[in-house]
């Protein structure tokens, strides 16, 4: 099926499969592997992106399903060389260790702060539910999120 | 400008964090083809017959394979089998031929042109089965008349290993004022590294030489084990890379089927080979964790005094022996039952069984978690017989810190010694940092109102550094265990470190690069830090056991030795000067110089283009014989491991209506010797609490009768998710070991080690007043309720 998906800013144009999840649209067709597969249950939440603004993880989404959709990926998400602000706070507060859950996290947090800039720890644990991470007992990514918060907040 | 002791932000972070990083499954080769496994599904069966012909016959399918296809390659190698005792092995072939012993077990194989082919085409696969009753408890599978899973090991006993002295155990038992016995279960884990495994391999048929891109934590080992044991070709015939590696915890130490199996097909199709694993095949193919039934004797006199512990232990080895299997519940988890404690008398017995459940073997921590549950939990139920304070009573029998070196009795750690400690110290700063002299008043007034507070201590020691290549040979370990590190300073002046370690989260190419720029005086961007490709960095045994710094370290260390020995002469020689008159020094900016004592004239930077790095790799002046470069490479085997120590203290409420434990704090205090970066070193603390602390409240593997494993899904196998967690306090003291000449101890698994018993004493301190004594593992909110209901009227009056 032909589709057509604002990836990064960039329109793509493909001949999926109707079976194609949209993480394997990402990864195997526009070779965006930023976007982790980490389980096949919907639970880790490796593979989360944008879709119109809202987090998504795309192993519960099909590919067709984001044609006419603009899609923002981890690659996406620093603008001209610089680090979005969530990406550097996960640097300067360890908010990761083996990398594997972070493009993910980064991901979901970043939606969590458009729709609650100002998260306390409690909201931000709950906002973390949808993904896992089995390095950091999420001691330092809640740490992330606050900062990136903060920060925004100035 | 010292950066050793300092929170340097990562080097490898910039690439994670932009999901630029490349991991095994971002890697795709031209004309790669793509596997699916046909497993077992069943726990305990003989394969009669295998159909492939309609797999065969799908477009898209390269070819079908059973394990017929691969009787010349040899089955996977167990290098460590127990010490000193008969072991019954039975090792995993690439593919099962004749019968499983496991759910999971691999029997068939396709390979086609893409993954979803393969996938469909493996459902095709016919086998019949003739299936066999199965038998998952460890202690069960050794009773008369359970099923019987390999002809030879009777009774599915692998293996009978026993250290301390039983005598003297028994009579200390028999004079003791109290002895106190308990059941303990520590049950069954799943690692779950967010990255499931994976391998790629080709084969290039000109000169018959490999190249396996894998999800390893010892890529050299696999090398060797591949080379040596398996294919029986030249080390130089193969070449292993582990990419970027999403998390490990010790599953991803072991040689496993899918590996041989993939490396195998890339000669047989000629073609790249890709596999993947699933997240459901994670759950029943990856090696488990823990899973012991132990009976624990412990005697004590009034003063609290612990006169002897007596273990014995069924350790369950699982369906066939992953890579090190019976290493793990033996040397490292009965040779450290004697804790941070004087104990008198110790003897454990262990008994490694086969039950029809997925493979056991190392998981963060492996034998040492196990261990140090039974001994705190044993210290508890001592202060709880006896009506003392459980400070009170791992004070009483701390080793104190005069007696460092301490050997514990009856030669439990086979000639070792704990390095160095004060125990009383991490435990005071913890007390101090949690309040408790207030707290006891707080539970009580808690308990009048009806809400059952707890405090939980586990003033914990572990065994890490795990080496001496002589000792390990004489624990059963079939191999050495030494690092190596090799240091290049480049004619600009950047020095490149190549590590027979490999790190899949753990930092090092920040920690190793701090302690680089520290000695020679460059800065953090000229050091860069390379591992995890058998070609081209020196060999080492790998990351797991907290060695990677307490060895690995030291052999980088060495190799900076060197460097600067070398630099100091090309520097005399090209002052004119005597070489003990000049000196490598690192100034304010942390510029390494090589200088001619009290003449700042006669200086030269070091790590500079036109510096001694340049005088060194151009070679046109050099003193004598000596060779151009900088470039060292050294091995480190160490006299002894290392001891690190502490104490955790975790608070809780237990909701009384419903049982659910909720954690109120946690408190770290955590001595690793000597801390490089601190950042990284509380990254691995806290990771370690939350794995330990789901192991108290929620994990655990569960299999049915017939051998499912029941939890094998992220759905059902409960990891912690955020908002079960709070945020850890953690504190630090730091005594330096002196086995090493960094001071440096090891951290990566001291949180899962400690956590695990400071969570269930302090759930079990909870419902004292209900005279609970012990709650087996995971303490969920049904297990919970079931016993404050069996312990009181109601339990919620």
């Amino acid at each position: 099926m032909k589709i057509s998906v604002n990836v990064n800013g960039c329109t793509r144009e493909s001949d999926v499969e109707a079976r194609t999840l949209l993480v394997n649209y990402l990864r195997d067709e526009l070779g965006l592997t930023g976007t982790k597969i980490g389980c096949d249950t919907s639970q880790c939440g490796a593979c989360t992106v944008h879709m119109d603004g809202k987090a998504l993880k795309s192993c519960t989404s099909l590919a067709v399903q984001a044609d006419g959709c603009d899609v923002t990926t981890i690659e996406g998400l620093a603008q001209n060389g610089d680090l979005h602000p969530m990406q550097q706070s996960f640097w300067d507060n360890h908010g990761l260790q083996c990398g594997f859950c972070t493009p993910g996290m980064i991901m979901a947090t970043t939606a969590l702060l458009a729709d609650n800039p100002n998260p306390d720890e409690d909201e931000i644990r709950h906002g973390l539910e949808g993904n896992l991470c089995r390095c950091t007992g999420y001691h330092n990514i809640v740490k992330a999120v606050a900062a990136a918060a903060q920060a925004g907040g100035d | 400008m010292a950066l050793v002791g300092k929170a340097v932000k990562r080097k490898e972070d910039p690439r994670l964090i932009t999901g630029e990083a490349r991991y095994l499954e971002d890697i795709n080769l031209p004309g790669m083809t793509h596997i699916a496994i046909l497993r077992s599904p069943h726990a305990h069966a003989n394969i009669v017959s295998i159909n492939t012909e309609a797999a065969a016959a799908v477009p898209g399918v390269v070819g079908v394979y059973t394990g017929q296809d691969f009787m010349d390659v040899n089955p996977l190698p167990c290098p460590w089998p127990a010490g000193g005792v008969e072991n019954n092995l039975n090792t995993p072939r690439a593919l099962e031929v004749e019968k499983v012993t496991h759910v999971g077990a691999g029997v068939a194989v396709v390979v086609a042109e893409d993954r979803a082919t393969a996938q469909d085409a493996v459902e095709l696969i016919d086998v019949e089965w003739e299936v066999l009753p199965a038998v998952t408890d460890a202690e069960e599978a050794t009773f008369e008349g359970a099923p019987q899973l390999h002809e030879n090991a009777p009774n599915n006993v692998c293996m009978e290993w026993d250290c301390g002295d039983q005598a003297g155990a028994d009579s200390a038992l028999a004079s003791s004022d109290v002895v106190v016995k308990q059941r303990l279960r520590n049950q069954r884990l799943i690692p779950t590294p967010m990255e499931t495994r994976g391998c790629i391999a080709q084969h290039e048929p000109v000169n018959g030489e490999y190249t396996i891109w894998m999800t390893s934590q010892a890529p050299h080992v696999h090398r060797l084990l591949f080379t040596a044991f398996i294919f029986g070709v030249p080390e130089n015939k193969v070449r292993v890379i582990s990419p970027q590696i999403g998390g490990g915890f010790g599953a991803k130490i072991f040689m496993y089927p899918e590996y041989v199996l993939t490396t195998a097909l890339s000669k047989k199709v000629g073609r790249p080979v890709k596999w993947v694993e699933t997240r459901s095949e994670n759950y029943i193919a990856t090696t488990h964790g823990r899973d012991h039934v132990t009976d624990v004797e412990v005697g004590a006199n009034r003063d609290g005094t612990i006169t002897a512990l007596k273990v014995k232990t069924y350790a369950n080895l699982g369906g066939i022996l992953s890579t090190v299997a019976p290493g793990i519940p033996t040397t490292l988890y009965g040779r450290m039952l004697s804790g941070a404690y004087q104990f008198p008398n110790i003897y454990c017995h262990v008994t490694g069984v086969y039950t029809n459940t997925g493979m056991v073997d190392a998981y963060r921590g492996a034998g040492r978690p196990e261990a140090t549950y039974v001994v705190e939990r044993a210290v508890d139920l001592v202060a709880s017989e006896l009506g003392m304070d459980p400070v009170e009573v791992r004070r009483k029998n701390f080793v104190p810190n005069d007696a460092f070196p301490y050997e514990p009795n009856d030669n439990l750690l086979n000639g070792l010694s704990y390095d160095s400690g004060d125990y009383d110290k991490a435990l005071d700063m913890a007390l101090e940092m949690t309040g408790y002299e207030d707290f006891r008043a707080e539970q009580a007034a808690a308990r009048a109102e009806g809400r059952y507070l707890g405090i939980g201590f586990s003033t914990y020691i572990e065994i890490c550094g795990i080496a001496p290549s002589a000792w390990m040979f004489g624990e059963g370990w079939g191999a050495a265990l030494w690092e190596s590190a090799n240091v290049r300073m480049h004619i600009t002046g950047d020095v490149v470190v190549t590590t027979g370690s490999q790190s899949h989260g753990q930092g090092h190419e920040t920690s190793v690069a701090q302690l680089v720029a520290d000695e020679l005086g460059v800065s953090m961007d000229q050091v860069h830090v390379q591992h995890s490709d058998t070609l081209g960095t020196p060999f080492g045994y790998g990351t797991y056991g907290s060695r990677s710094t307490a060895v690995g370290g030291v052999a980088v260390w060495r190799s900076l030795q060197r460097i600067k020995e070398k630099a100091r002469a090309i520097a005399a020689h090209e002052f004119e000067a005597d070489i003990e008159d000049v000196e490598y020094i690192v100034n304010e900016e942390g510029v390494g110089k090589v200088q001619v004592k009290g003449s700042p004239d006669q200086s030269k930077v070091v790590g500079e283009f036109m510096g001694i790095a340049t005088s060194a790799a151009g070679g046109w002046s050099l003193p004598g014989d000596m060779e151009p470069f900088l470039d060292e490479t050294s091995y480190y085997d160490p006299p002894d491991c290392t001891y690190p120590f502490g104490t955790h203290i975790c608070i809780v409420e237990v909701d009384a209506e419903t049982g659910n434990v909720d954690i109120k704090r946690y408190i770290a205090v955590d001595d690793v010797g000597k801390v490089i970066n601190p950042m990284i070193v509380d990254g691995q603390v806290h990771g370690g609490i939350a794995q330990g602390v789901a192991q108290a409240l929620w994990e655990g593997a569960q299999y049915d009768e017939n051998g499912q494993l029941v939890s094998g899904s992220l759905m059902d196998y409960a990891i912690p998710r955020a908002d079960l967690l709070p945020s850890f306090e953690l504190g630090r003291t730091e005594t330096p070991t002196p086995n090493n000449p960094l001071g440096v101890k090891g951290a990566g698994e001291t949180g899962t080690i400690a956590a695990t018993p400071a969570v269930v004493n302090a759930v079990v301190d909870a419902l004292s007043h209900l005279d609970v004594r012990h709650i087996d593992m995971p303490l969920t909110p049904s297990r919970v309720w079931e016993t404050i209901k069996s312990h009181s009227n109601g339990g919620n009056s």
